[in-house]
């Protein structure tokens, strides 16, 4: 570890106001460095919002290496730290993080949560995955999103669209009965959704389905 | 906000309609009387049993808050707003007299969701002499009348005969008043400045402030407001639900989408852009 991170981890640790802990934690997840791991995820615990936001950007922008630092400290997290680092995980996209991101969108008990997985479920990069799992875990996401696009709170089930219109794009052109599903689910959240975000996010997500190019979505999934 | 909040210091119970309803009707327990008022009004029971109870309850004298207020008249007063059932408009008015800064308030917000403009000159009323008010009542946190609440309700109802009286208010020195009577102006005028007096908001150093103006905005249907919203220091939970309400006001002359032929326009498409970056 160099000098520099130390220090700078020295100031997490010392900062004596709220403010002044943002401002730390902002300069110590500029440095991007690996080091900052168990900081930044330490800092998701403290009841912060502001810190807590400077964080898990840091945690974002590190990518890859910050996933499983994450979920090896999942279950020894507060409640606010464990929403903090679904983000993360839902923002990092890496398919490790399916199982907990499946559980917090079905389950669980803040909707911000649940929003935040919903997206996330859709945008993993699932060609990290080699082919034979990959598609059992799509089809884990499809389900889920499914049931998330019936949540009793309108943001998480715009979030399902949001989701479900991401996967779409990544399902493999042999599964055309999944992709039939996501139109099938818009267009009842179209025609009976009681909330108008709700129902416009579902048509703008039909007109996308209807719109895009098979073929190439396809071709990219596959590679 | 807390109109949606379960009653303090009492657990949320499950209650049947009947239940309900006649918890509502009895005068004996009045804490059960409070919290079937709040119930009726969560759960939007439309019999017009219930909202007869209601009513009655408007009028009460036997709950009474150390500070001389009408707890059951409050809750009652709100639950008629959710509820939704025109017939309630003159009691709810009348309650615009009430001796209860709250009952007041909470009259004011109820006939702003209840969408009938006959309740305009009682509304007005309150704003008399509103400039000038500008001390906190002793011993309360709040001014001679909830102005902020009254002038939404003028502003949501399009009263545009309340315009001369609502726009001295945008410069009121409480935040809080002038951010509804910008809010008002717009709706009444769609005069961009109103909406740009709302959007410079965003950036006060007062977090409470900002969340205020995103609410407002929200309101409004100002759409060039919306990247504003989008890159305000407030929580993302509270962008989505502004966006979405400037989404709906935007679009809600155009509703219903329930064709996939509806066309889109592009305002609707960015603001909706912008929500999928904030979930």
């Amino acid at each position: 570890m160099t000098a520099t991170i130390q220090t700078l981890i020295q100031a997490v640790e010392a900062a004596d106001s709220k403010p002044r802990m943002v401002e730390a934690v902002r300069h110590l997840a500029s440095t991007q460095s690996p080091d900052s791991i168990p900081t930044l995820i330490q800092v998701l615990g403290y009841n912060n919002p502001g810190a807590a936001v400077a964080a898990v950007d840091g945690l974002v922008r590190l990518g890859d290496v910050a996933v499983r630092p994450l979920l090896d400290e999942l279950d020894g997290y507060n409640y606010g730290a464990r929403a903090w680092a679904i983000r993360a995980l839902s923002e990092i996209a890496h398919p490790d993080g399916l199982e907990i991101l499946l559980a917090a969108a079905q389950s669980d008990f803040a909707l911000s949560v649940r929003r935040a997985a919903a997206r996330g479920l859709g945008r993993l990069r699932w060609q990290v995955l080699p082919t034979d799992e990959r598609e059992a875990a799509q089809e884990k996401a499809l389900e889920t999103l499914l049931t998330a696009s019936q949540d009793m709170e309108w943001v998480v089930r715009y979030a399902a669209i949001v989701g479900l219109q991401a996967l779409a794009g990544a399902i493999a052109s042999g599964r055309d009965e999944w992709r039939s599903q996501i139109r099938t689910c818009f267009e009842e959240l179209i025609n009976t959704d009681d909330t108008l975000v709700v129902r416009s996010r579902a048509l703008w997500g039909l007109q996308c389905l209807k719109s895009a190019v098979w073929s190439t979505q396809a071709l990219k999934s596959v590679e | 906000m807390g109109s949606d909040a379960t009653p303090t210091g009492i657990t949320e119970e499950s209650l049947t309609v009947e239940q309900a309803i006649a918890n509502l009707q009895q005068t004996e327990d009045p804490s059960s009387r409070y919290y079937a008022a709040w119930w009726i009004g969560r759960f939007r029971v439309r019999e017009p049993i219930a909202i007869d109870a209601l009513i009655q309850a408007l009028n009460d004298e036997t709950d009474r808050s150390p500070d001389g207020g009408y707890p059951l008249r409050r809750n009652a007063a709100r639950a008629l707003g959710k509820v939704g059932d025109r017939q309630s408009v003159p009691p709810l008015a009348a309650c615009l007299a009430c001796a209860d800064y709250y009952v007041r308030e909470a009259a004011a917000q109820s006939l702003e969701e209840l969408g009938d403009a006959s309740c305009a000159a009682a509304l007005a009323a309150l704003l008399d002499g509103g400039m000038e008010d500008t001390e906190l009542r002793p011993g309360t946190p709040h001014l001679r009348q909830p102005y902020d609440a009254v002038i939404e309700a003028l502003g949501t109802l399009g009263v545009k005969d309340a315009i001369h009286v609502i726009q001295p208010f945008v410069e009121h020195p409480v935040p809080r008043i002038r951010y509804a009577a910008a809010r008002a102006m717009y709706q009444l005028t769609q005069e961009s400045q109103y909406g740009d007096r709302l959007v410079q908001a965003l950036g006060e150093t007062d977090l409470q402030l900002r969340r205020t103006a995103l609410m407002d905005l929200g309101a409004t249907g100002y759409v060039p407001a919306a990247g504003a919203i989008a890159q305000t220091h407030a929580e993302n939970s509270l962008k989505l639900i502004a966006l979405k309400g400037l989404l709906e006001s935007h679009l809600a002359s155009r509703d219903p989408i329930t064709t996939e032929k509806f066309e889109l326009p592009a305002s609707a498409t960015h603001i909706m852009e912008l929500m999928d970056s904030l979930l």
